[in-house]
């Protein structure tokens, strides 16, 4: 028989053809983009969005906020990094903004906004951030999306835990990501006394509910843990707060390995009006502490910095029933508290489920002393079986963090499987999933923290882009994606790239800001030490090699424009006042080769720019914000002349015959 | 009685409780004028989608008149300033006066003083119209030579009333709540005066 090489084609063939229909990878969902997505995040010109997105910066430092569901970027807010766009760290009356005890500090790794909270709603005045890096706490104002004060926090290494705020923001906390010695621990500690000499610290800053004026009302003295995320209780657990610990292995290197060890460390619940009470009762250690203080005046539209040398603080060894340690797994990372106060909803980042802790649980494992051991000799460690309400089990790898929706739902961010899950907060039932765009961190839903949540929106903010958007090189753009949650099953309704890395954002209904925004400052109200009120007080005076120019914005005209008797070696203070009383009517104002930055003053505001001329010579400034018709024509000169020439002191501006 | 006697030698007893009521009615909207402005002028732009807008009062102006003056600056318009007008130190005292006179024709039942007020209200209102008129006309066309923008053949002068387009702006220029309201009164004073209603035959017997 003579053998056909083809007809052994035809097996072959079947064959792969069978591997091809039978070899697929196994199926990807389909597409979970919303068909009608994109009348769903239209915003028609001219209209507003429904809500406002504060989404942190991350490595930039500040805070951007966006409208949804259009996704559109409204404002980025200079936080905690200098933003030479407005001069915000650079002008004299920012400056102190980012002064700290390591002298200025103009950067930092913003990660967590917290709107400000009226009987545990989101009530529109304020927002907070945590600068990670250098320990600070920041509130900006939501009249005016200014930066209105920094604490600084003194005795922890990363403020990582914060600022989250308890159910009418009474505080603020704060709390070490990288324990270490107390700052009035001068002893030249080796790394390896970890053990020993390191110390984590819960801060307290205290909020006026008046006009959100931060301090530091108190610390307690906890273990050296890694403490990462926080919430506060609400309603009936408003007195409470929780914190996620891990590395209670206590590590201090090579933490990937050594700090996952244990198949559980803590979530660490705190009984703050207890601690509260303690330092009323003048329970509380005064210890040395140097850390800034720096607030923002919005009548002399300048920031003073203070840096305060005191704080006081509790040891939570020595006062039983202040902290009670509940046992989560693998490495807690979100601890989020539903909308009731009821359930504490933790993830373990390396877990295979959600625990779900129980607060009346709690309580009663508190009575029953149902301990699981202590921490440090007497902080009791409640039995997980105890105080565990239920787990959500397979819930996807990587469970990161949970908000809540207004239908008694929970979403909960999936880093390792990128995705969200949803589930039912009273039997803790998986209901659906949604692919994230890459591996999501935190999330944010409408309220989703609160006590009522608003729902409708959910924002997942990734932290890998990867293909998302048309490529920019090698460093991208991070992502975030939109989510439709009405429904039974989640839709995507739009992805849209963040300044810096969108690390957490809350969401809040524009109608809750929008009615307490303010237009412009009143120039009748300007108390600021060099404001000039009129043009016919601008001047220029000189004392020793301190020039101090009072100018006048308005359009079309710097006043004085023509400015003599400048010379090498002077220190020039530029004060400019913005003299329009109009809405969007700001004034640029930019030096040529000034080494800082320009300057952009809103109407009614003064702002001063320092400048040390360089070189001798003519040097022109100008506005650098399109202002008018003729805003090409908003310019003046300086003369500058060497150093030590008798040159005096000379200004104008030409006759305006108009205004006369 | 000789009070009473004397009031109805002076005045026959002809003025009838309707005519009485429309005086009341009209003195009453006419003293509104003491609380809402009169009159407003609207400019709107493609940059103002808010508008900007100055109300007329029986003795002043309020709104955006820094905004308006600072926009008018790049015309060559004079600023608007209260201070100028002369007008608004004098008008509460003539329509005071001219408003008693028309309580006093109510009191009295006096038709006499009647038409006294009435005539009074249409000088007032013609001079009004016309000083205004002037005043528009004076801002509107003298304007300082040296203004940033100079437009050949353009003045600025807003309409007397309904609107007109100034370059950008689209100029409004309409009675407010309290001119409405004087407008009304003005109109039921006519009414006293005027009106007579049929009287039904079967009351002539």
């Amino acid at each position: 028989m003579k053998f056909s090489p083809y007809k052994l084609l035809v097996p072959a063939l079947a064959l792969l053809a069978g591997s091809t229909i039978y070899g697929c990878k196994p199926g990807k969902a389909g597409s979970s983009v919303d068909a009608d997505a994109a009348q769903k995040v239209y915003v028609a010109p001219g209209k507003y969005d429904e809500v406002y997105a504060f989404l942190s910066g991350g490595f930039s430092g500040q805070v951007a906020a966006y409208g949804i569901p259009s996704g559109r970027l409204l404002k980025v807010i200079p936080v905690f990094s200098q933003n030479p766009e407005n001069g915000y760290g650079y002008s004299e009356e920012t400056k102190p903004m980012l002064n700290t005890s390591h002298g200025f500090v103009p950067w930092d790794d913003s990660h967590h906004p917290e709107l400000s909270k009226t009987n545990g709603e989101d009530d529109g005045r304020w927002l907070f951030i945590n600068g990670n890096n250098t320990p600070r706490i920041a509130r900006i104002d939501l009249a005016t999306f200014k930066t209105a004060e920094i604490i600084e926090l003194p005795n922890i290494g990363g403020n990582h835990a914060s600022p989250f705020c308890t159910e009418n923001t009474e505080y603020v906390v704060g709390n070490t990501r990288f324990s270490e010695p107390l700052d009035n621990n001068k002893t030249d500690n080796s790394i390896a006394s970890f053990k020993q000499t390191f110390k984590g610290a819960v801060s307290f800053v205290k909020v006026n509910k008046d006009n959100g004026a931060m301090n530091l009302a108190f610390q307690l003295i906890v273990p050296a843990f890694n403490y990462d995320l926080a919430h506060a209780g609400k309603g009936p657990s408003h007195d409470w707060i929780f914190f996620t610990c891990y590395n209670t292995e206590q590590a201090h290197t090579l933490l990937e390995v050594n700090a996952s060890q244990r198949d559980k460390d803590f979530i660490m619940a705190v009984n703050w009006k207890k601690a509260e009470e303690l330092i009323a009762a003048g329970k509380g250690t005064k210890i040395s502490a140097k850390y800034a203080h720096n607030v923002y005046n919005e009548k002399t539209h300048a920031a003073t910095s203070v840096m305060e040398s005191e704080t006081q603080t509790i040891d939570i060894t020595k006062f039983p029933g202040l902290v009670y340690y509940m046992p989560c797994p693998k490495s807690p990372h979100g601890v989020d508290v539903s909308p009731d106060g009821l359930s504490i909803v933790a993830s373990g980042k390396l877990a295979a489920v959600i625990p779900v802790f129980s607060y009346q649980k709690m309580l009663d494992a508190i009575d029953k002393k149902q301990y699981d051991g202590m921490v440090e000799g007497n902080i009791p460690v409640l039995k997980y079986e105890a105080v565990l309400r239920g787990e959500v089990k397979k819930p996807g790898l990587g469970p990161l963090h949970t908000e809540f929706d207004d239908k008694g739902y929970a979403y909960t961010t999936m880093f390792v499987s990128s995705e969200v899950v949803k589930w039912k907060l009273d039997n803790l039932e998986i209901i659906d999933r949604i692919p994230s765009y890459y591996s999501p961190g935190h999330l944010s839903v409408v309220g989703g923290d609160s006590k009522k949540p608003f729902g409708k929106y959910l924002l997942s903010l990734n932290k890998i882009t990867k293909d998302r958007y048309l490529p920019t090189g090698p460093e991208l753009a991070q992502a975030c994606q939109l989510i439709d949650i009405t429904g039974n099953k989640m839709k995507l309704l739009l992805d849209f790239p963040t300044i810096g890395k969108p690390h957490y954002a809350q969401m809040i209904l524009a109608d809750k800001i929008l009615k307490n925004q303010v237009k412009f400052f009143k120039l009748e109200d300007n108390k600021n030490a060099f404001a000039t009120k009129s043009e016919k007080d601008t001047k220029v005076v000189r004392n020793g090699n301190r020039v101090d120019v009072y100018m006048t914005a308005i359009r079309s005209h710097l006043a004085p424009d023509n400015i003599e008797g400048i010379k090498i070696g002077d220190e020039v203070y530029v004060h400019v006042t913005n003299l329009e009383q109009d809405w969007d009517v700001p004034h640029g104002f930019a030096i040529k080769g000034a080494n800082n930055a320009e300057l952009l003053v809103m109407p009614g505001e003064t702002c001063t720019l320092k400048w040390a001329p360089g070189l001798a010579g003519i040097v022109p400034f100008y506005c650098t914000d399109f202002c008018s018709a003729l805003h090409q024509e908003m310019q003046g000169y300086f003369r500058v002349s060497p150093a030590g020439s008798n040159v005096p002191i000379k200004f104008s501006i030409g006759e305006n015959p108009v205004t006369q | 009685m000789v009070l009473e006697n004397t009031i109805h030698f002076v005045n026959p007893p002809i003025m009838k409780t309707h005519t009485r009521v429309l005086i009341s009615i009209s003195c009453v909207l006419m003293l509104s004028a003491y609380i809402l402005p009169l009159w407003h002028i609207l400019l709107d732009a493609p940059q103002y989608p808010e508008g900007l807008e100055m109300k007329i009062w029986l003795n002043g102006l309020s709104g955006s008149i820094d905004q308006i003056n600072g926009l008018n600056h790049y015309i060559g318009m004079k600023f608007i300033s209260v201070d100028d007008f002369k007008e608004f130190k004098i008008l509460p005292f003539v329509f005071g006066a001219l408003t008693l006179i028309g309580i006093a024709a109510g009191i009295a039942k006096s038709r006499k003083l009647l038409w006294t007020w009435f005539i009074g209200l249409c000088l007032f209102a013609i001079v009004g119209f016309s000083d205004f008129y002037m005043w528009e006309y004076s801002y509107g066309h003298n304007l300082n030579p040296h203004a940033a923008i100079k437009v050949e053949g353009m003045n600025y002068q807003p309409p007397l009333f309904g609107y007109k387009q100034l370059l950008n702006f689209t100029a409004g220029s309409l009675p407010d709540t309290g001119g409405i309201l004087v407008g009304l009164g003005g109109v039921l004073a006519a009414t006293a005066l005027f009106y007579k209603p049929r009287i039904s035959p079967n009351k002539i017997k």
